[in-house]
């Protein structure tokens, strides 16, 4: 058994590895080494906690053997998942986050004792409201979690649940999570701090159903900020510096990307927060449908007009990931690099359904990191481009937002992918995007539609070339 | 009269947020996706805690309702340390520059 202050020091080293861990993520070079101290700075931590118990005859079997279950399961999923799945798999382990902060704080409100925090029914008050803000933030991360993960999967609706009375319910029940932690720290009631969880899980739930499917990156990004603060209210319970640094790491980790991602679809956290975004304005837009004239064409058409192109630039979207076309994708501009055409990739902050998402299967599709830029620094390129290919993407393109105050989208940063001498659109139809408005790119000039799966349409492209 | 010692931890805390703001807009964006997993994997961290609560009963009743929501709790956490470190460096691994020999 080792005293609480060498522990203590583990703990910090641990902290300051997982620090590093996100340093490393700077750039692609450093990153590998960065997870690797991440993963050191877990193994210092938990062998610090076994040996600051020394306590090993009783339940250590039964704690080896719900890890070794657990981690199996965990290498498991980390083996076998697509990677077109990353986002649902980041919410899934969000909502276990969230979970397991939940079961710490139950278990340290029934037995106190265990973690120093005074007797049942007799907790100290700042370990009860730490304990508290554990329990509900983490619930609320667990539901709001779950919801998230059925929409990106498909099995709810991706469209935003909305009713009446919505936002005053919710700020009803927020109000009550602070008047029942009130009154749980004056009676220390264990019935109160159950409401207090099954509140909190209602919380999750309704702050996530009226989301819609394209703002799922700024939700994602919420919950790892929450899930985050959560540890970090835990950590204040716990006493464990390991577990405050990393809960403050991850929750402003999290907030930062909210923030990137709201800017990216330039509206505010609340505008999102609050959803039904998209709902609206598809009705709005239903009315001024007339039959403009849109060129399309075919995969010839399209092989032809790159052949002769000096250069392309790519910008892929959520469509790309749902047709899993970016190995056909790949393929296509080996073609055309053959042949002397310069490809690179643009990428919109908002691009997929979570930050970094087409990056990741980009680089799956083994597309070197370096082709790949983000807008701020492609977007010049388009007007020195002679094709720009969009595949998937389509909000994020519409030069609407730099033209029309009147356009929801209207000061969005998007891609200028109009001013490139020829654009090629991959689509299924004429639909309009989330937002539900037009793409005023489809009837340009320069613009050619090509009707197809994403997929299937770049394999025909590359049979042409 | 002493210093609190929770007014250290929450000194600790606000300086980890600051240290986290800097660190996380360093980070360049297209690894975005394998922060969000690897900031998973470190909030599982959370362990610890479910540990201790795990080991809290004594040799008689190994199992009593706060130590079973512990060894709930480890095998979540578990879960998401294992499969967080992993599918980040699986992730990490794709990422390639262009080869040089074309």
């Amino acid at each position: 058994m080792i005293s609480p202050n060498i522990s203590a020091i583990f703990y910090l080293i641990s902290g300051v590895l997982f620090i590093l861990a996100l340093r490393g993520l700077s750039s692609p070079e450093t990153s590998r080494q960065g997870n690797f101290f991440g993963i050191i700075g877990m193994v210092i931590a938990i062998t610090a906690t076994f040996l600051s118990i020394g306590n090993f005859s009783s339940g250590f079997v039964y704690v080896l053997i719900f890890l070794l279950i657990g981690g199996l399961i965990g290498a498991f999923i980390a083996y076998k998942i697509p990677m077109t799945a990353m986002p649902e798999l980041v919410a899934g382990f969000h909502s276990l986050v969230g979970l397991a902060a939940v079961f710490v704080a139950i278990a340290a409100f029934l037995n106190p004792d265990a973690f120093n925090l005074g007797t049942p029914g007799n907790i100290k008050l700042g370990s009860l409201i730490e304990m508290s803000i554990g329990a509900a933030v983490g619930a609320i991360t667990f539901s709001g979690s779950v919801i998230a993960f059925l929409k990106l999967q498909g099995i709810m609706s991706g469209s935003p649940i909305t009713f009446k009375g919505q936002h005053p319910l919710n700020a009803l029940l927020l109000t009550s999570i602070i008047v029942i932690t009130y009154l749980l720290c004056s009676t220390q009631s264990s019935d109160l701090f159950w409401i207090l969880i099954a509140i909190s899980f209602l919380i999750g739930f309704l702050l996530i159903i009226p989301i819609g499917g394209a703002d799922m990156p700024v939700v994602i990004s919420m919950l790892n900020s929450y899930s985050g603060w959560a540890a970090a209210g835990i950590g204040f319970t716990l006493e464990n510096t390991a577990l405050i640094i990393t809960g403050a790491l991850v929750g402003s980790s999290g907030a930062i990307l909210s923030y990137i991602m709201c800017k990216g679809m330039n509206r505010s956290f609340f505008n999102v927060i609050l959803g039904g975004f998209g709902a609206t304005e598809q009705s709005a837009s239903a009315g001024n449908k007339e039959q403009k004239p849109v060129k399309s064409g075919n995969a010839e058409d399209a092989a032809f007009l790159m052949k002769n192109a000096s250069s392309v630039i790519i910008v892929p979207g959520y469509g790309m990931a749902v047709a899993q076309a970016q190995h056909a994708l790949r393929e296509m501009v080996d073609t055309l690099k053959k042949n002397d055409i310069k490809v690179s990739y643009a990428i919109h902050p908002v691009a997929g359904r979570m930050p970094g998402h087409m990056n990741v299967l980009l680089a799956e599709a083994n597309v070197p990191y370096d082709e790949v830029f983000e807008l701020e620094e492609i977007n010049n390129d388009f007007a020195n481009a002679d094709v720009a290919f969009v595949i998937g993407a389509n909000d994020v393109t519409n030069p609407v937002a730099k033209t029309d105050p009147q356009s929801p989208i209207y000061g969005m940063p998007v891609l200028d992918v109009e001013k490139c001498k020829s654009v090629l659109f991959v689509k299924r139809s004429l639909s309009p995007g989330y937002a539900g408005i037009d793409n005023d790119l489809f009837y340009r000039e320069n613009t050619l539609m090509l009707f197809a799966d994403a997929k299937k349409m770049t394999e025909d492209i590359t049979k042409n070339l | 009269m002493e210093i609190d010692p929770f007014i250290f931890r929450l000194s600790i805390f606000i300086l980890s947020i600051f240290i986290g703001y800097y660190v996380v807009w360093s980070v360049t964006p297209s690894l975005h996706t394998p922060l969000m997993s690897v900031t998973n994997a470190i909030s599982s961290v959370i362990i610890v805690g479910a540990i201790i609560a795990g080991l809290a009963g004594n040799s008689e009743t190994i199992f009593n309702t706060s130590s079973i929501f512990g060894f709930l709790a480890i095998s979540l956490a578990a879960i998401n340390i294992f499969g967080g470190f992993l599918v980040t460096q699986r992730m990490l691994a794709m990422y390639k520059k262009k080869k040089r020999d074309k």
